[in-house]
């Protein structure tokens, strides 16, 4: 290529004022190196390793999964979320795996990957193409640059639909298309411009179309006379061809100095004004896009391409041909130095990026991705890289470099000594980690890695105080709300206290009341409550432990279907759930008993002074209920617990002794109280009659409640005779049990009824 | 005589001109509370662990306000230690093993399958990051989990396990740089 | 394949410590040489004697800290201390003194504090003060007169010094600014300056050596070794009040004796841009300059010493780093600078 004297880009006259930056630092260019040849297209490589992070914003999910024939621009990974871009198959093939893969991060720790293994054949998928992009309507155009996975191609990778973010339209004055290229070394954007600039000019046009800006420019350094001319050309045809944007595309040239092509000093050159601190370039009325951008934006629209391939510069003394290649995404970097004669040096550097702020890899096979504009094997000569850090003299050359007007040295004490507060305070997330300083410092401190370090450790400090913060409002939380549990059940059995006490003090009024006669009664009466827990409490354990071995029965059925291993646990739960419920009936009915035992021998005192056949009946009636329910529950201790079987015989048969002695009172009572007053039986009869009433319907309700029971364990057993075998014994033999008990209520049920009938 | 006298009166002016300074003093720029406890709890990590033999952070934070040692802190480990020192001016003591050794940031797992749905780890946490029901799988609000441990001790099948937290390449960071000429006397001499 | 993994900037510019001491001592070495040529050699001796003192005991406390001693030795840090040191001394100062104040600026004044860069003192002027306070009349009777008719001889020079033989009169003197200073009290200016050691300009010799010191302060500044902001502020803080209270030659010195007599451009130009003790901000060396500017004018003139840059020197040395803390910049993105202390601060 002829080369093209400097004079031609040196006669350009600038038609807006431009200003200068703070600081900058002019290192050695060495770009010359990788200009002398057109754009390389390496061969395809034999496996191709796609992040599915190469952007700003939430990782792309894969949507395909190994074994998977794909063809060439197929989206192989879905965008998540609005900050989020796709990631496209570069050429057909099979994906090979999905697995995590060391990526081109300074880190080199691994990130999820899609391998694919191209087929050669390059097949595409289908696309779809627009003649007449620019009249899409806009929705059409955002949709096709989310479609085809475009992030900022300059290094960031921010997604580019997100910064040509409809809200913006309106708002801005200049779209500023970057092809400064301010890093030594890097041509890959001077060869873009050289050889695409109509597609650049084009793209622009579409992105100006959509934020609708005063004007764009395309701003590029002094030192690119080729791509200066190349463009200014494509622009001179561009006016003349029909159907452009009406738009007024302007091109500026800036003097070379580094780092002129970071977003914010561009900004500052060419417009005077500062993006606000903390802010974006939109805040001031500026967009800035790359030159790669602004052609995988056209190429998208007027090809409906996705973003698969990018122009990469592969330059530095260890390159024996050094170059610019537009390789597909993916591309194992040590392969493609490999295919323009790289050899490692003993000491092996590779860095991706520029030498000033790119950053060395850890694995040669790393991929190539949106974002890497350049590969660089220095020789160790080339930039040598024995630097003894030594002791900072504060001799300020860092803060006359700094473009960001930080004052670097002070930022280095601070984060050095740890004392992050005060390095925020002193702007340390405003540095732009350029380089500029670490460049100029005298004492070679890597002063870059220091500011790294203290960001990171900043945002992980307020990230765990974050948290810390949150822990701490919880823990308050929680502790507020157990007091406050405390708290009321302190209450509430106060009020129950007092309310035992009121209904003690009533009942001891309402007994004195009473005829005398009734004071051994009251006394009687009382003992039980008093020795030990009332039949209400025993009543409660006995109902909350049947219910807690219901549930249980119901959670067993459901974690049978499963979990078979939890399911034993629960049957042992439900064993010792079973025992305890027996436990608290049993104790009920102890007392029960007890209470009814004591009853009679009052009543038979009461009989002597004043015989009352209904009394009889209904003590009769009552322990015959009882007899029967105890019937029930000895049947069920014979299944269930031997040891109380014989405890329950003894009160079954003390029971049945008073049912027949109550029998003989009711009968005598009523032999003698027949001659005289039949009224009073007569009566006496009918008004027994709801109180066996009650009686029946308790005895059918405990029918009722045995049969439902049984049914559902039916039905449980046949569910684990679907699924688990382990567990049928169990349930068989819980059935057979309840089986017994809902025959022995139908028993007593159909007892009480015949002698109600009677 | 009257030299005495004017120094004798020189001097009670004086004393009253600063006393009233400092009665001024003492009204106009009075602290309210005890912000000396709400400083250091609020360097404290907040696990609410209660390795340093207090239940919770708060009443250690009111004990180092008596006189407590400030290395009863295994989560927080030497940041917390320093920045406590920093806050009392004191020297900063090596931690307290007695209490623990500091550990990477961690956070509780639930081995769901195993959890047979006690509550007893639920009742434990102190942060209110365990979510479940009786009978029904627990599992950790890993946002909200601060990795104090308490959980692992009550839960009957063992089923808590204590990980370290990875935030894989997104929660990578650079490492400070390594000098080792201009670093300090520290452990060199 | 092991590969290198460093943090960027993979590019380091041409500036080192080093080099940067070089420059500095390099420019002093016309200065030197005019001070030889007028005041005997005395100078030279003592920038030798105290070279070789300073690598000496930097050498001693860089092995005691364990420490890489040619790494150390080789930024020239010891040897500027030492240079300036041997500039300011009177030049016929006993060796004692010198070594004194030596050993006192890379002992105390540089390594007591961790060495270089973290020196709050400027170390060759913390020694010179030293000596100063110390021997006040080792320190003031020790001058050449350059009006003598000849100097001594290097032997002769190496006698006095080393205390071999007695000092002769003949060879000493006053300083301009003493004899201005004492005398202004009771003669015009005109029977003042008939005294020889004027000679025909501003203070035979003394106005060559300080021009030697201006120019090669410049070209420090034309290859940004040094900033340009504090030696201009110092010039300009004792210009002022020179040019205020000095209008009248008869009631004080006029400001170009304040310029071109005693230490003025060796401290200005070499002394006071000392980086590591000075103010780092821009605006903060103008302040951090003219207050060494004027502070050397009060000392001069209403003070007991004669001279007094190592004074102000130091005393602005006090202040750099509260001078630092409010002079902070306005970042790039900020309406405003972000200066002074803030609540995050310690109380």
């Amino acid at each position: 290529m002829q080369p093209i004297p400097i004079t031609t880009i040196n006669n350009h006259k600038n038609s807006r004022k431009l200003h200068d930056f703070h600081g900058g630092v002019h290192p050695e260019q060495n770009k010359h190196q990788s200009t002398q040849k057109p754009i390389q297209t390496p061969l395809l490589p034999p496996r191709l390793i796609l992040p599915l992070q190469q952007h700003i914003g939430r990782a792309a999910k894969a949507c395909v999964s190994p074994g998977e024939q794909v063809l060439k621009g197929q989206v192989i990974a879905e965008a998540q979320g609005p900050i989020s871009v796709a990631v496209h198959a570069p050429t057909s093939g099979i994906i090979e795996s999905i697995e995590e893969l060391p990526v081109a991060h300074p880190s080199g720790l691994s990130a999820p990957c899609i391998v694919l293994t191209p087929d050669g054949k390059e097949t595409w998928t289908a696309l779809t193409t627009h003649q007449d992009y620019l009249n899409l309507d806009e929705e059409q155009m955002y949709a096709a640059i989310q479609n085809a996975g475009i992030a900022g191609m300059g290094g960031a990778g921010f997604p580019t639909k997100v910064k040509l973010n409809p809200s913006i339209a309106g708002r801005i004055d200049t779209l500023v298309i970057n092809a400064i290229e301010c890093e030594p070394y890097i041509t890959s954007d001077d060869m873009l411009v050289r050889e695409h600039a109509e597609e650049i000019l084009r793209g622009i046009e579409i992105m100006a179309r959509l934020v609708e800006p005063k004007n764009s420019l395309v701003a590029l350094e002094d030192n690119k006379p080729e791509a200066y001319l190349a463009l200014r050309e494509a622009l001179n045809e561009r006016q003349q061809q029909a159907g452009a944007y009406e738009h007024e595309i302007e091109l500026v040239v800036v003097p070379t100095k580094y780092p002129s092509g970071g977003e914010k000093q561009l900004i500052q050159i060419l417009t005077g004004k500062e993006v606000p601190s903390g802010g974006i370039p939109a805040d001031i009325g500026v967009v800035c896009q790359n030159t790669g951008t602004a052609r995988a934006v056209y190429r998208a629209l007027r090809f409906g391409e996705p973003l698969i391939s990018r122009i990469t510069t592969l330059t530095g003394k260890q390159i024996a041909d050094p170059c610019n290649v537009e390789a597909l995404i993916g591309t194992p970097i040590s392969w493609l130095i490999g295919q323009y004669g790289y050899q490692p040096a003993r000491q092996e550097r590779l860095i991706m990026g520029g030498p000033m702020m790119g950053y060395t890899i850890t694995e040669p096979d790393m991929p190539l991705v949106k974002t890497s504009n350049c590969i660089l094997a220095p020789s160790p000569q080339e930039l040598p890289m024995d630097h003894q850090a030594q002791a900072c003299i504060r001799c300020g050359l860092c803060a006359e470099a700094c473009p960001a007007e930080l004052l670097p040295q002070q930022l280095y004490w601070f984060s050095r000594a740890q004392e992050y507060e005060k390095a925020e305070q002193h702007s340390l997330f405003d540095c732009i980690e350029c380089g500029a300083c670490s460049y100029v410092c005298p004492s070679s401190i890597p002063l870059v890695q220091y500011y790294r370090h203290a960001k990171g450790e900043i945002q992980e400090q307020a990230e765990a105080h974050a948290k810390s913060d949150r822990a701490r409002i919880r823990f308050e939380a929680r502790q507020e709300r157990l007091d406050r549990d405390v708290a009321e059940k302190e209450a509430k059995r106060q009020a129950r206290k007092e309310a035992a006490a009121r209904a003690q003090a009533a009942r001891k009024s309402a007994d004195t009341n009473l005829t005398t006669h009734t004071k051994t009664q009251t006394s009687n009466a009382e003992q039980p409550a008093e020795n030990g827990p009332s039949l209400e409490t025993l009543k409660a354990n006995w109902d909350s432990a049947q219910t807690k071995l219901d549930k249980l029965f119901d959670s067993l059925e459901e974690t049978n279907k499963t979990n078979p291993d939890m399911a034993t646990k629960l049957q042992r739960a439900i064993e010792k759930n079973q025992l305890r419920v027996n436990q608290t009936r049993l104790a009920y009915e102890k007392a029960e008993t007890a209470a009814s035992a004591d009853q009679p021998t009052v009543l038979e005192k009461s009989v002597t002074s004043l015989p009352n056949t209904d009394d009889m009946k209904s003590i009769w009636e009552r322990s015959q209920v009882k007899l029967d329910k105890m019937l029930i529950t000895l049947a069920d201790a014979k299944l269930n617990n031997p040891d109380t079987v014989e405890k329950l015989q003894r009160a079954v048969d003390k029971t049945q002794a008073r049912v027949t002695q109550a029998k003989q009172n009711y009968e005598a009572v009523v032999s003698t109280s027949t001659a005289t007053t039949p009224s009073t039986v007569k009566k006496s009869e009918t008004s027994l009659e709801p109180s066996t009433e009650n009686d029946l319907d308790s005895l059918r309700a405990v029918y009722e409640k045995a049969q439902a029971k049984l049914e559902k364990m039916q039905e449980t057993l046949e569910d684990a005779r679907a699924n688990n075998s382990d567990t049928i014994e169990k349930f068989e033999r819980a059935v057979a049990k309840n089986q017994v008990r809902v025959s022995a209520a139908k028993t007593a049920l159909n007892a009480a009824k015949a002698r109600r009938e009677n | 005589m009257s030299v005495i006298l004017t120094a004798i009166l020189a001097l009670l002016l004086l004393a009253l001109v600063f006393g009233a300074l400092l009665g001024f003093a003492a009204i106009r720029f009075k602290i309210d509370g005890n912000p000396i406890v709400d400083q250091i709890d609020g360097l404290l990590p907040q696990t609410q662990c209660g390795q340093c033999g207090h239940p919770g952070c708060r009443p250690y934070a009111e004990g180092i306000a008596n006189g407590e040692e400030i290395n009863k802190c295994p989560p927080g480990g030497e940041a917390t230690i320093q920045a406590l020192a920093d806050l009392l001016d004191v020297e900063a003591p090596a931690l307290d093993a007695e209490h623990g050794e500091e550990k990477p940031v961690q956070v509780a797992v639930i081995r769901e399958a195993e959890c047979i749905g006690c509550t007893k780890c639920i009742q434990a946490c102190p942060v209110d990051a365990i979510l479940g029901a009786a009978k029904h799988m627990h599992t950790v609000i890993t946002s909200e989990c601060t990795g104090c441990d308490l959980c692992v001790e009550p839960c009957p099948v063992d089923c808590i396990d204590l990980v370290a937290v990875d935030k894989g390449i997104l929660g990578w960071h650079w490492n400070a740089p390594q000098s080792s000429l201009i670093a300090t006397d520290k452990g060199v001499a | 394949m092991a590969l290198l993994s460093i943090t960027s900037p993979h590019v380091k510019g041409p500036q080192r410590t080093a080099g940067i001491m070089r420059w500095v001592i390099l420019m002093t070495l016309p200065g030197l040489a005019l001070q030889t040529y007028f005041f005997g050699w005395g100078n030279l001796h003592n920038v030798i004697w105290c070279s070789l003192i300073a690598v000496a005991a930097e050498s001693l406390v860089l092995w005691l800290r364990k420490r890489p001693i040619g790494f150390y030795i080789g930024d020239y840090s010891a040897l500027v201390t030492a240079v300036l040191l041997g500039l300011a001394l009177p030049p016929f100062a006993p060796w004692w003194v010198s070594l004194v104040a030596c050993l006192f600026s890379i002992l105390f004044a540089k390594h007591l504090y961790g060495g270089i860069g973290y020196n709050p003192f400027n170390p060759a002027m913390a020694g010179y003060a030293l000596v100063l306070i110390s021997y006040p009349l080792a320190m003031t009777t020790t001058w050449a007169n350059p009006v003598a008719s000849n100097t001594p001889s290097i032997t002769e020079t190496l006698a006095i010094i080393w205390e071999l033989s007695p000092l002769v009169d003949a060879y000493t003197g006053a300083t301009p600014l003493d004899v201005y200073k004492h005398e202004v009290a009771v003669s015009t200016a005109e029977e003042i300056r008939s005294n020889p050691i004027f000679g025909q300009r501003i203070a035979l010799g003394w106005e060559a050596v300080n021009l030697a010191f201006l120019l090669g302060g410049l070209v420090l500044i034309g290859l940004k070794v040094m900033p340009w902001q504090t030696p201009a502020a110092v010039l300009a803080g004792l210009a002022l009040p020179a040019l205020i209270f000095g209008w009248d030659e008869d009631q004080s010195a006029p400001l170009s004796l304040h310029l071109f007599a005693g230490a003025t451009m060796l401290g200005a130009f070499f002394i006071a841009t000392d980086p590591v003790s000075s103010a780092t901000t821009n605006l903060g060396r103008l302040i951090y300059g003219f207050g060494i500017g004027l502070l050397t004018y009060i000392i001069r003139v209403w003070g007991s010493y004669p001279d007094a840059i190592a004074f102000a020197v130091l005393l602005m040395n006090f202040a750099a780093p509260f001078i630092d803390a409010y002079t902070q910049p306005r970042a790039y993105g900020y309406k405003k600078a972000n200066r002074g202390p803030k609540a995050s601060d310690k109380p």
